[in-house]
């Protein structure tokens, strides 16, 4: 017994050590999730963000019809890279509405110009407080909403083709 | 305009430094590769800070302290104990994030239009979960939090008690 107790504290020191190991080479994943998934989209209006296209609200949503929410900015890297997959879906048929987080009609038409243009409405959201309302961390980020305008998925950072594939899926499903 | 609350996207997460979390204001151009050279960091960081005033967007009450002092001194209590989703490790109080200064001036805003500050907490955790709140509620996953001081003072004592005794 006295043997076994002699050892105890290396043991558990091996224990410690094992653990921070496996902190270290496996980090946390820290990724900020919306609590708001599974729960209706709360009430918002924004303002147009481009003459051309009305802004996006509430009320745009629900009424039977599934749609996505994409969180962007023209001054976002990963935006560029997800572009021509939000093409992709809106070629497929898929309605989504854009919210401008931070930005100016200006960088906005630019930056359509230059990636194309997949919204069907964009909303100026100056100060992020339809983002904060979502419970969104940063930019892009991709909500599908559905018909009876409850938040169904979150997906954060640029979308992924498989992600694409989800989505198509699911928006089929919900239709 | 600022490079700040975007996602990490395309490199893994590792390679990017928060480099918004520590740099002061107006020193904006995100290091998203940390083999850049110096020099031409340098550089870009210098435009960036330069090209930030004419575009600078930001919330309205970001960093406009509340005309009632005693609403500022709730708001302010209550942004220290906000976690910044982007600079993970930082009160929305100390980011410099674009999304913490936007979380600041929303928290400035509810409370001067009449909400309390746990109110607004509420409010946030309901978006982003206990995990915004660097004030976690006690609850199934947080109540061994606050018994294992009570746990360990108990069997503190009894060690001290019956190491005591053997002395005599």
């Amino acid at each position: 017994m006295r043997r076994v107790l002699l050892w105890l504290p290396l043991v558990l020191f091996a224990a410690l050590f094992g653990l921070v190991a496996l902190g270290l080479f496996k980090p946390a994943d820290r990724t900020v999730r919306s609590a708001m998934v599974d729960k209706p989209l709360p009430d918002f209006a924004l303002p147009a963000m481009l003459p051309a296209k009305p802004g996006v609200a509430r009320t745009s949503f629900g009424g039977g019809k599934p749609r996505l929410i994409n969180v962007f900015a023209s001054w976002c890297v990963p935006c560029i890279a997800e572009a021509p997959e939000l093409m992709k879906l809106r070629a497929a048929g898929v309605p989504i509405d854009g919210v401008a987080i931070n930005d100016t009609p200006e960088a906005v038409q630019k930056f359509l110009d230059r990636n194309g243009d997949p919204y069907q409405r964009i909303g100026n959201d100056k100060a992020s407080q339809v983002q904060i309302a979502l419970g969104s961390s940063g930019v892009p980020e991709t909500f599908l909403i559905d018909g009876r305008g409850r938040i169904v998925r979150q997906y954060v950072s640029n979308l992924r083709p498989d992600q694409v594939d989800d989505i198509l899926q699911t928006w089929r499903a919900m239709r | 305009m600022s490079l700040s609350n975007r996602h990490a996207g395309l490199v893994p997460a590792s390679t990017v430094s928060r480099a918004s979390c520590v740099e002061p204001k107006g020193w904006r151009v995100r290091h998203v590769r940390p083999r850049h050279r110096a020099g031409v960091t340098i550089l870009l960081g210098l435009l960036a800070a330069l090209a930030t005033p004419a575009l600078a967007q930001q919330a309205p009450l970001a960093d406009t302290q509340l005309s009632d002092p005693a609403q500022e001194a709730q708001a302010k209590a209550l942004m220290g104990t906000i976690r910044c989703v982007e600079c993970q490790g930082q009160s929305i109080a100390d980011s410099n994030a674009d999304i913490a200064a936007n979380m600041r001036s929303l928290i400035r805003q509810r409370i001067k239009s009449g909400e309390s500050p746990e109110q607004v907490r509420a409010w946030l955790i309901q978006r982003y979960g206990d995990y915004i709140s660097y004030d976690p509620p006690l609850g199934g996953a947080t109540w061994p939090l606050w018994a294992a001081p009570f746990v360990l003072l108990v069997i503190g004592i009894a060690i001290a008690r019956s190491s005591f005794r053997r002395k005599r």
